[in-house]
């Protein structure tokens, strides 16, 4: 850490001293909210962690505060394939495939027909394009609850009602305002000449889009994964909606099994299956965000 | 021989905005055109529009003879370097140029030879591993020309492409791009901003005006007989002296009567038979007026006129005087004994003189 104001001590005069220590006070006073902050926030996920890692026993009877007396790891292993969702008990492994099964393949198809679109509107002007953007843009800030009916009765006169494909197509749809959004604005930071210099060289739309536009994207890719697998991962309420026993993503299943335990709640089993909900999105944070950052940043590109 | 471009009547718009105005401009094979103009008369548009980059509010477009008014840019048989330079920025300089032929399906041997062969020619072997992010101003250019240069297309179109680089190597591409259009007795169009460039490469210049073509002709034509006063300023360094003057006939011949500084007037005399209005603008290049002595013919006039400053440019020496109450400048030989504030007599060549209309700036003669 520098400290611009230390380094200078030759000129210090009494007065600069008493300076020099308000502005330390005042350093170290921000440190201590921003800490206390941090606390505040890691708080709970001290208590997810800790107790998860504690027998039923051990709860009961210890402090919620309190480290693990004996560390042991049965709650997640309940959670991952054991505990009830019901009638079932398999735990939340069938629905963490699910999950991964839904995601995966929208989160790659919403991402490559945005960048099909952004690319489109940005650099093949056509009649409408504007209101065609702004009709997407729209999208983006409807309600899903509106969506709900309309979309049930679509997937049913499509055959996909229940179905894990019918949930893609949920996620594709309501996904792409946004990924068209982003990839429409990085695109037309990208100067014309570019696309009609590939034009006089002879290379088609497909050809354009793919050895330059697609080259350039990554930032933007980067970018829209991210967003769109935190979306579609987390989501419940088209999960709880359109999916059916065997279909349900990793969220329907970690809430059955909080709330359909009878008896004895097992807190410990409930916040390692929380955590296992958690990671993926955790994962693809620490694995892609410094290029997050960057993507968001990073604008222009130089022809 | 059909025209290998055939522009007619083309008009182009950005939506209410009129760009280009009733072009109508054809080149024969091996014609070298050189568009000039302002900034923002709409030559990189007419460009773009010859391309088929931008599509044209009206008339018709052929190349080679056949209609291409609505026929996509790669089928049009054109390679053209935009003024952006608009390199693939995720390539490396070989993949830039060869990229058309890739994607034309070329053999990997003819892209590696005709790689080679531009490179040399452009000096830029060095650089071909190089993004284009990481080379300068000229030599993202040279690798703009590389990019049109590996193709042997109908027609070349290029957008200033010299004027990023040194006085050195822009002597020298000049001399390439002549080269290259006399050897391959390719055809062009080349849009550029100095006047040299235009001289010595042009077969044709096409002289250009918010969006109106001015003056079509040979660089000779466009320098000795400008079509108006638009062409006649925008053409030449220093540029055409344009002195008000009053006619008056006299017998078969035309006298012209132009003020001076001292306020009496000078009497200059054009044998040929002239129909003239009472007030023109006499139009005459530098080079055109010399000292007495230095210019001799039945149309050289001489006139006695107040020097007003001296200005040595190594071969030459430049004499300026108040002429028709404008700034008149001579193009004198380098060891003038002309002296600022003294009189002078100079010689007026007017055999090379055009004459404009001050009302619509049009030439008379
Ligand atoms: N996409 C566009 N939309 C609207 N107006 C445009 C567009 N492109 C160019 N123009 C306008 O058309 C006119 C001609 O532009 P153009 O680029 O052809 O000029 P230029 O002669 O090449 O100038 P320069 O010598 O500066 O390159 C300018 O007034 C410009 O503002
Ligand atoms: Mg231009």
């Amino acid at each position: 850490m520098t400290d611009t104001s230390m380094s200078s001590p030759a000129h210090s005069t009494s007065k600069g001293t008493g300076a020099n220590l308000s502005k330390i006070a005042l350093r170290w006073g921000l440190y201590l909210i921003l800490g206390l902050f941090a606390l505040y926030y890691l708080m709970p996920l001290f208590v997810m962690l800790t107790t998860s890692l504690k027998s039923l026993e051990e709860i009961r009877t210890g402090s919620l505060m309190a480290l693990p007396r004996e560390v042991t790891f049965d709650a997640w292993a309940t959670a991952w394939s054991g505990a009830c969702t019901g009638i079932q008990c398999e735990g939340l492994r069938p629905y963490f495939w699910n999950s991964v099964l839904i995601a995966i393949p929208a989160v790659a198809l919403s991402t490559l027909l945005g960048a099909l679109n952004g690319y489109v509107i940005a650099h093949w002007k056509f009649k409408g394009a504007n209101l065609i953007f702004s009709l997407m843009l729209f999208g983006c800030f409807i309600p899903f609850q509106v969506v709900l009916l309309p979309m049930a009765r679509v997937l049913g006169l499509m055959g996909l009602a229940g179905s894990i494909p019918g949930l893609i197509f949920v996620h594709v749809i309501y996904g792409l305002g946004f990924t068209t959004l982003f990839f429409r604005n990085y695109y037309v930071t990208i100067p014309a000449e570019l696309t009609k210099a590939a034009k006089v060289d002879g290379a088609s739309f497909l050809r354009i889009f793919r050895s330059i536009f697609l080259p350039l994207s990554l930032p933007i890719i980067v970018v829209t994964v991210i967003w769109q697998f935190t979306q579609i991962w987390n989501d419940f309420l088209f999960g709880v909606s359109f999916s059916q026993a065997g279909t349900q993503p990793i969220t329907v299943a970690l809430n059955n099994i909080v709330n359909s335990t009878t008896g004895v709640k097992e807190y410990n089993v409930d916040m390692a299956a929380a955590i296992i909900a958690g990671l993926p999105t955790l994962f693809v944070y620490v694995v892609a965000g410094k290029y997050f950052i960057r993507g968001l940043t990073a604008g222009s590109v130089k022809g | 021989m059909a025209p290998i471009l055939d522009i007619k009547n083309l008009y182009k718009s950005y939506g209410p905005v009129e760009i280009l105005k009733d072009i109508n401009v054809s080149i024969e094979p091996g014609d070298f055109l050189v568009l000039v103009g302002p900034s923002g008369c709409g030559k990189s548009t007419l460009l773009n529009c010859i391309a088929g980059l931008e599509p044209i509010t009206g008339g018709t477009l052929s190349i080679g003879g056949n209609d291409m008014t609505h026929v996509s840019p790669k089928d049009r048989d054109i390679a053209m370097v935009f003024q952006s330079y608009a390199l693939y920025p995720t390539m490396s300089v070989a993949k830039n140029i060869t990229f058309g032929m890739k994607v034309r399906g070329e053999d990997a041997a003819t892209q590696e030879a005709k790689l080679k062969e531009v490179a040399a020619q452009l000096q830029i072997e060095q650089l071909l591993n190089r993004r284009p992010g990481q080379l300068s101003g000229g030599q993202r250019q040279r690798v703009a020309m590389g990019r049109a240069l590996v193709r042997d297309p109908k027609l070349f179109l290029f957008d200033e492409p010299l004027s990023n680089l040194d006085a050195k190597l822009r002597v020298e591409m000049r001399s390439e791009i002549k080269k290259l259009h006399q050897t391959l007795g390719a055809s062009m169009v080349y849009v550029t901003h100095d006047q040299i460039e235009a001289m010595t490469l042009a077969t044709k210049i096409v002289v250009m005006k918010g969006g109106v073509i001015q003056q079509i002709g040979t660089p000779a034509e466009i320098y000795n007989t400008p079509a108006n006063l638009f062409v006649a300023d925008f053409m030449g360094s220093p540029a055409m002296n344009l002195i008000p003057a009053k006619t008056r006939k006299a017998g078969a011949d035309t006298v012209l009567d132009i003020a001076r500084a001292d306020g009496a007037s000078m009497q200059l005399r054009d044998h040929r038979a002239l129909d003239l209005p009472a007030d023109v603008l006499v139009g005459l290049r530098p080079e055109d007026i010399a000292e007495s002595g230095f210019r001799a013919g039945a149309d050289v006039q001489e006139a006695e006129c107040l020097v007003d400053m001296v200005e040595p440019a190594g071969a030459d020496t430049y004499v300026t005087s108040y002429l028709g109450g404008k700034q008149v400048t001579a193009r004198l030989h380098a060891e003038t004994s002309a002296q600022a504030g003294q009189p002078l007599s100079l010689a007026f060549d007017l055999g090379k003189v055009s004459y404009f209309s001050p009302s619509t700036g049009e030439r008379l003669n």
